[in-house]
């Protein structure tokens, strides 16, 4: 399905958004070898082999610079049944991800030089959307020695994380801030006091009390988040919160930024759409860590994803088999799939009016490309070509046969959603495109 | 009045009705088990399963002899003795047991929830006999089944539930029941084990013991089950004892018509001053009688059996 960079790409009278430079108009964009060579009104009318272009022409399509997934899990080295790099790059490729973070919590788990390069090299050689290795911050992800980080970084891992461990420890999360800082490398932490939810099998409230379920307390991510901001003011350090999902992390959030901390904090399509009532039937494809919340923790997200509180959207990606999701509750893996499904997620908080359009591709894009350091992807002559073409109209009904993630674990199974990734376009190369594949059906 | 389903899940998902009509064939399978032949034909011929994959002393004799008492063939599987101590998911267990042609499984589960999700894969009924800390239907059943029989209506009642609330089951059952029923339900035990969530199911949480006892005219103890607390919700159980037994001062507040209820098994000298266990308020034992007519009632109207059937009296024997 992918073509390579040759003959020349034309998005003919698309609508370009790029809220980097304020770009938002109908125009063609043109993509020559790996890189946009023009854009504007007719841009693609005067090309000289405009006959070999391949054409993109959709009424009512938007064209974006490629979008950035801070947190997937790729599950490669170990998990393969769940997903590999290569099932993994396809369903970001289809929702529309030209880069994505991969999770360390691999088996091994990513705390070593040789398992980066691995990845790296496996993901190279798979071609289409970019993957980026985050290394681990502990050995083991046992939260107690650091791991080699600077050969973690030369190897190619953008950022450290423990995600599914917290670091608890104070004095190792104090060095790892210290050590990571070294390299201005970002520290991402997934924030639960483990000692607060114990046995957990979602939120602690209302809900988990009439279902006789082991409540995983807000205060658990609160309690992380607040002693993380401090130390990151007090190591200078960069600290990235991973999937933030109550109303009191985004009060911290917002006090840190307020007062200049460098802290930066990602939200999940999940978290900002779904509450704890979701798990009134025990669906296991709700079982998610950090869990589900509460009406109010939805609209603090939805605010703080607004005003840049939170400052980028990132799946969370977790596939998993049939065998961790079709038993009971407490026996269920915690996760959703999460790629294919961001945009049209995403796009129905844009229609009622929670976020704007600009926000929702800043979030995606330049955001965070800077947590971790990736060039920021832009619509505009002489950058490098990652776009994806999006039709915000498009309705489709999510099902096992439309998703190419392995993991077919979501809450929305069998719903329709509306906005769809057409094409997504990978330094010039067309890394999905969702006319030419036969595997998704509308 | 008809019975129209398959499974016994949750109180939560019964109506008053509902509730009713499994007391009513309760009450008339109560008149047959008095009697020298304590049997009746109604499930002849059907084969009912006892799935108990968490350890069960008398709730599993009492849907053993229920079944017996229905003339059902009984097979008792327990956590010893079944696959899943090798491995095997409760998805292939329950699937197994189907696959053997067995009409009905009651299942007993440390998971919450997992009896909804054998109803959502087998074609047999299935029948909650205890799911974590979320349900145990039949008791809440058997438990406001002994309370009309010695109160009449539960109306207005002021009835406690005092102890091991946040890990009960049974309070669960009999809080959806009660309130059902239209009782005044007040859950009472230290912060720890009674969180304040419980408001959101319609009864009272109180701390001060005294003030709740007061008047009431049932109290429920439960058990403090040691082996479901991961960490320690209070600080040893002579301490809960001092503050939250239930002594013959305490019991004194009651309303002097009160009844004392436990659904077992009891922690003399903890929960229950021994004497009071086996003193005149006390009905422990009739709830575990009336167990067994009330899960009589529950396999036959789950296996397709209608009320009026058994109300008659006599046609059955």
């Amino acid at each position: 399905m992918t073509s390579k960079a040759g003959s020349p790409l034309i998005f003919r009278g698309v609508r370009a958004f790029d809220p980097s430079h304020g770009l938002d108009a109908i125009v063609d964009v043109v993509v020559e070898g790996d890189r946009v060579t023009r854009v504007g009104a007719d841009a693609a009318k005067n090309l000289a082999d405009v006959a070999s272009a391949r054409v993109y022409e959709r009424a009512g399509a938007l064209l974006f610079p490629g979008f950035i997934d801070l947190h997937a899990h790729v599950r490669e080295p170990g998990q393969e049944y769940k997903e590999d790099i290569a099932s993994g790059l396809r369903a970001a490729a289809a929702g529309g991800f030209t880069d994505i973070c991969a999770m360390p919590n691999t088996k091994p788990v990513n705390d070593t030089r040789a398992i980066t390069e691995m990845i790296v090299h496996r993901a190279r050689a798979i071609g289409g959307t970019r993957l980026h290795p985050i290394g681990a911050i502990t050995v083991g992800q046992r939260g107690e020695s650091l791991t080699e980080m600077a050969d973690l970084r030369d190897a190619g891992a953008v950022a450290v994380s423990d995600d599914g461990r917290c670091v608890t420890s104070s004095a190792v999360m104090r060095r790892a801030l210290e050590y990571a800082s070294t390299f201005d490398i970002p520290v991402i932490q997934h924030a639960e006091d483990h000692a607060l939810t114990d046995g957990a099998q979602m939120h602690e409230g209302a809900i988990s009390t009439k279902l006789g379920l082991r409540g995983w307390p807000r205060v658990a991510e609160d309690i992380i988040v607040a002693r993380d901001v401090l130390l990151a003011e007090y190591t200078h350090a960069k600290y990235h919160l991973a999937h933030a999902s109550t109303e009191g992390a985004v009060r911290i959030l917002r006090e840190a930024k307020s007062r200049g901390i460098s802290v930066s904090a990602e939200v999940t399509p999940h978290h900002l759409l779904l509450t704890h009532e979701a798990l009134l039937g025990y669906d296991t494809a709700c079982k998610v860590n950090p869990p589900l919340r509460e009406a109010h923790d939805i609209e603090a997200l939805q605010r703080a994803l607004a005003d840049g509180t939170i400052d980028c959207i990132a799946t969370d990606h977790a596939p998993h088999s049939s065998l961790e999701k079709e038993c009971e509750l407490a026996e269920a893996a915690p996760g959703l799939t999460g790629l294919e499904l961001c945009v049209p997620l995403l796009l129905s908080l844009v229609e009622k009016k929670a976020l704007t359009l600009a926000r929702f591709v800043d979030a995606l894009t330049r955001a965070p490309a800077k947590v971790v350091g990736l060039d920021m992807p832009q619509i505009k002559d002489g950058a490098r070509a990652d776009l994806v073409l999006v039709d915000p109209n498009e309705a489709w009904t999510v099902s096992a046969g439309a998703l190419r993630s392995k993991g077919k674990n979501t809450p929305f199974m069998n719903r329709e959603v509306k906005g769809r990734v057409r094409a997504t376009i990978v330094a010039g190369e067309v890394v999905f495109d969702a006319s030419a594949s036969g595997a998704a059906s509308s | 009045m008809s019975w129209t389903r398959k499974h016994l899940l949750t109180l939560e998902e019964l109506s008053l009705d509902e509730i009713e009509q499994i007391h009513l064939t309760a009450g008339a399978f109560k008149k047959i088990l008095g009697r020298s032949v304590k049997k009746v034909p109604a499930l002849r011929g059907k084969t009912i399963v006892n799935l108990f994959l968490e350890p069960s002393t008398r709730t599993r004799m009492a849907f053993d002899m229920a079944a017996k008492r229905l003339s059902a063939d009984v097979i008792s599987v327990d956590a010893a003795s079944s696959s899943t101590t090798k491995g095997e998911t409760l998805r292939d267990t329950a699937q197994n047991i189907e696959a053997l042609n067995a009409d009905m499984i009651v299942i007993r589960h440390a998971a919450s929830g997992s009896p909804l999700y054998l109803s959502r894969i087998l074609d047999i009924p299935v029948i909650n006999a205890g799911d974590g800390a979320h349900e145990h239907p039949t008791q809440g059943l058997l438990d406001t089944f002994t309370m009309k029989e010695r109160l009449g209506s539960l109306k207005g009642r002021k009835i406690v539930i005092l102890g091991d609330i946040l890990f009960s089951r049974v309070a669960r059952s009999n809080i959806h029941a009660l309130t059902k029923m239209g009782a005044d339900v007040t859950l009472v035990g230290p912060a720890t084990l009674v969180p304040h969530w419980f408001t959101d199911l319609g009864v009272k949480v109180s701390y001060d013991l005294r003030s709740a006892l007061a008047d009431a005219e049932v109290v429920m103890l439960l058990r403090i089950q040691h082996e479901r607390q991961t960490s320690s919700h209070f600080p040893s159980l002579g301490e809960y004892t001092s503050m939250f037994g239930l002594n013959k001062t305490r019991a004194s507040w009651l309303n002097p018509s009160a009844i004392i209820m436990h659904p077992g098994p009891i922690n003399r000298g903890v929960e229950i001053d021994s004497e009071l266990a086996d003193g005149e308020r006390s009905v422990i034992l009739e709830q575990v009688t009336n167990g067994i007519a009330v899960r009589m009632a529950a396999l036959y109207l789950c296996a397709g059996g209608q009320p009026e059937h058994v109300l008659g009296g006599d046609t059955q024997d």
